[in-house]
């Protein structure tokens, strides 16, 4: 079962000063799954998402990461850009950070940079033209286009991205993930701000993820059908501490996930309810 | 919506002029405040060395009525035009007639440059004053690469001048090492100061940096002047070789160029030399720069300016990026300043002021940043215009600052503020100024 493993969070703990933002968090996530957090506003859930991209250092607890290969990846001790480059997790973020004065293109290039940069030499093959970084990125350009057809932005290829939509530009930033090649994609709620169409559009490209490119998927999400939807399992946090775990089923009706969403927020709790019947 | 529109310019006219007025009145009573200490007592020594003073009131009441009398008619200015706008001020057929220069104009003006020497070749001011624009032009370039490309805001670009020049310097006169050794010795040596500084700074952002930056400019200078050993302190380095052509010095001797060439000697041809040597450095650097904007490198720099928080999470080197833009820009610097020191044939301290590393900023701001064809006529226009207004004597400065003044109001982003993208599936598309970030630091 272990094999099957992509990530396990073991006793996770992040203080900032005396707040306990996570307390001795534990889950696991499947290869070729789609995992969700979720849980009540403030309950922890991206400060999980930063200690497992490496943008905040863990008080405690230990993250593993398990690659095709079975190489394990101790992510709480790579730092920053390291956890995007070495061990191949990518992500979105809640408020959209996309580069606003580049082209749709130039967005996804960027996202290989990594792999550019060992095309050209570190930079002085290619500054003299050397034939193999053309090929690499004609290649590049090629795996853009492939991702700009799927999240149906290619004739949007040459714009700014600052100048798109929301909505599109929520499905650019998943698309430059996927351009880093990544094991583990976490998303950092994918769907906030999108419309009905929009979000079932966002289900289709995710579970499209999973299902063609076998890539293992965390997400962090408010909207519950999207949730409910596509989630092989999910995981309930709220104030710090792990709740609740299992299918969605399991999850929907569980007592208290239920209390916690009420004491929370009516809305969300009953978007819960409602969404089991 | 035009019918709103006037409507709303006529409400606002109608209630104008008690606003006016006010607004008028407010203008006076500060100018009241700041000028009665500063116009409105006069302060002199007497004839025992103490203090006598006395009240300037009508100079102070018609300074003060100056300014009620400038506000109102600069509040009526504006409700006449209506609201401003930086687009209002340029009518839009100037600005399509701008744009389809924009395509023709730096070929135009690549070949009008190749041709200076050949049309100025007896006016040995416009010579001069040429190499002067293109040292500017390159160091423009350089620091183009640090602010306009990665967002790094460098106060302190001069310390990578002086560092080039000092290394020529000092390597030509101490070793007798020839100015084609040196000019890349120089370059790799500023770009490792460049490195060097690029890592106490690499956390910094915005204001921060900036004063780190300009702290290090002062470091070397007052360096340069301290180490007296060395460089010769305030004195400077005197009898820097002048460059030769290859072996061929460009002297009215026999081994000279103008013998072996067999024709006449003439001082103008070390001065064309040194004009086609300083385009040539020049073109290389923008060569260099503008490959690099579509090596990933230069993707790397432009998204840093971006956003670097996302250029982490897509596993860039954050560190590597900034040193290298730090580097690549100081070399550029370094090789202007072996230039530079090969051509004054002397250097001091004095040359290498904060003043400078300012003039320069100046030149990458007002070109539009990132923007090359932006900065090379930013130069001209701050070089040239500078020596333009040699005329007006003590008015130089004030006419400069308000020419300043009016073509920053006119293009906030700079003459050219758009960006050029790097790599395109079916059409290149400028991107607005309005979206590309500045940096934060």
């Amino acid at each position: 079962m272990s094999g099957e493993r992509i990530l396990s969070v073991d006793q996770l703990t992040m203080r900032f000063g005396g707040i306990v933002a996570v307390q001795d968090l534990s889950f696991a996530a499947d290869r070729r799954k789609i995992t969700a957090l979720i849980g009540p506003n403030g309950a922890g859930k991206t400060t999980v998402f930063n200690c497992i991209t490496g943008f905040y250092k863990p008080t405690g607890g230990a993250i593993r990461l398990t690659h095709d290969d079975g190489k394990e990846i101790a992510l709480e001790r790579l730092n920053d850009f390291r956890i995007a480059k070495q061990a191949k997790v990518a992500r979105t973020f809640q408020n959209i950070r996309l580069f606003p004065g580049m082209t749709v293109l130039e967005n996804l290039m960027v996202a290989q940079h990594n792999m550019l940069m060992r095309a050209s030499g570190f930079t002085f093959l290619g500054l003299i033209g050397a034939p193999n970084y053309r090929s690499a990125e004609a290649q590049a350009i090629d795996l853009a286009t492939d991702w700009l057809k799927r999240v149906s932005l290619l004739d949007r290829a040459d714009d700014a991205a600052g100048n798109l939509a929301y909505g599109d530009q929520r499905r650019l930033e998943i698309a430059r993930a996927m351009c880093t090649g990544p094991a583990l994609l976490c998303l950092d709620e994918p769907a906030a701000g999108l419309n009905a169409r929009e979000s079932a559009a966002l289900s289709e490209l995710l579970l499209s993820i999973r299902n063609d490119l076998g890539t293992s998927i965390l997400l962090i999400e408010h909207d519950m059908s999207v949730v409910m939807e596509i989630s092989d399992h999910i995981v309930v946090m709220d104030h710090g501490v792990k709740i609740a775990q299992g299918t969605p089923r399991e999850v929907r009706d569980d007592p208290k996930v239920i209390a916690a969403y009420l004491g929370a927020d009516e809305e969300e709790a009953m978007a819960v309810m409602e969404s089991g019947s | 919506m035009t019918a709103l529109s006037h409507e709303i310019t006529q409400t606002s006219r109608a209630a104008g002029i008690p606003f006016i007025l006010k607004r008028a009145f407010f203008n006076a009573l500060v100018a009241l405040v700041l000028f009665s200490l500063m116009v409105g007592v006069r302060t002199e020594a007497g004839p025992d060395g103490q203090l006598t003073y006395w009240p300037r009131f009508v100079e102070l009441a018609s300074l003060v009525g100056i300014v009620f009398g400038g506000s109102v008619v600069i509040e009526l200015l504006r409700q006449w035009i209506g609201p401003s706008g930086a687009e209002r001020l340029v009518p839009p057929a100037l600005h399509s007639g701008l744009s389809f220069l924009g395509r023709y104009l730096a070929p135009a003006l690549l070949i009008f440059t190749l041709l200076v020497p050949v049309i100025f070749y007896d006016q040995r001011y416009i010579l001069d004053l040429a190499i002067l624009v293109l040292t500017y032009v390159m160091l423009g370039w350089g620091l183009n690469v640090v602010v306009g490309l990665a967002g790094l805001l460098d106060l302190g670009y001069v310390a990578f001048y002086a560092v080039g020049a000092y290394s020529y310097a000092l390597l030509a006169t101490n070793f007798g090492w020839s100015f084609w050794i040196c000019l890349p010795l120089a370059g790799i040596l500023a770009a490792f100061w460049g490195v060097l500084l690029g890592f106490p700074v690499l956390r910094l952002r915005g204001d921060y940096l900036a004063i780190v930056t300009l702290a290090f400019g002062e470091i070397i200078r007052l360096v340069l002047i301290n180490w007296q050993s060395l460089t010769g302190g305030p004195n400077g380095v005197p009898g820097i070789p002048r460059p030769t052509l290859f072996g061929i010095p460009l002297t009215n001797t026999d081994d000279g160029l103008a013998a072996l060439l067999g024709i006449e000697f003439s001082p103008t041809h070390r001065i064309v030399f040194l004009f086609y040597l300083i385009l040539a450095l020049a073109l290389l650097t923008n060569w260099v720069t503008i490959r690099l904007r579509r090596l990933p490198i230069g993707r790397a720099w432009e998204a840093l300016r971006e956003d670097e928080v996302a250029c982490r999470a897509l596993g860039i080197n954050t560190t590597t990026t900034k040193l290298t833009a730090f580097a690549t820009g100081a070399m550029f610097g370094g090789f202007a300043g072996a230039f530079f020191a090969t051509r004054q044939g002397f250097i001091s301290p004095e040359s290498f002021t904060f003043q400078e590393s300012a003039l320069v900023l100046a030149i990458v701001v007002l070109g539009g940043m990132g923007s090359q064809l932006g900065v090379a006529l930013a130069a001209l226009t701050m070089i040239g215009g500078f020596e333009l207004f040699r005329g007006l004597e003590t008015y130089r400065m004030l006419v400069f600052g308000w020419a300043m003044v009016l073509i920053m109001i006119w293009r906030p982003r700079g003459l050219i503020g758009h960006r050029a993208p790097t790599v395109y599936l079916k059409k290149s598309q400028a991107i607005s100024s309005d979206l590309v970030k500045e940096g934060h630091g």
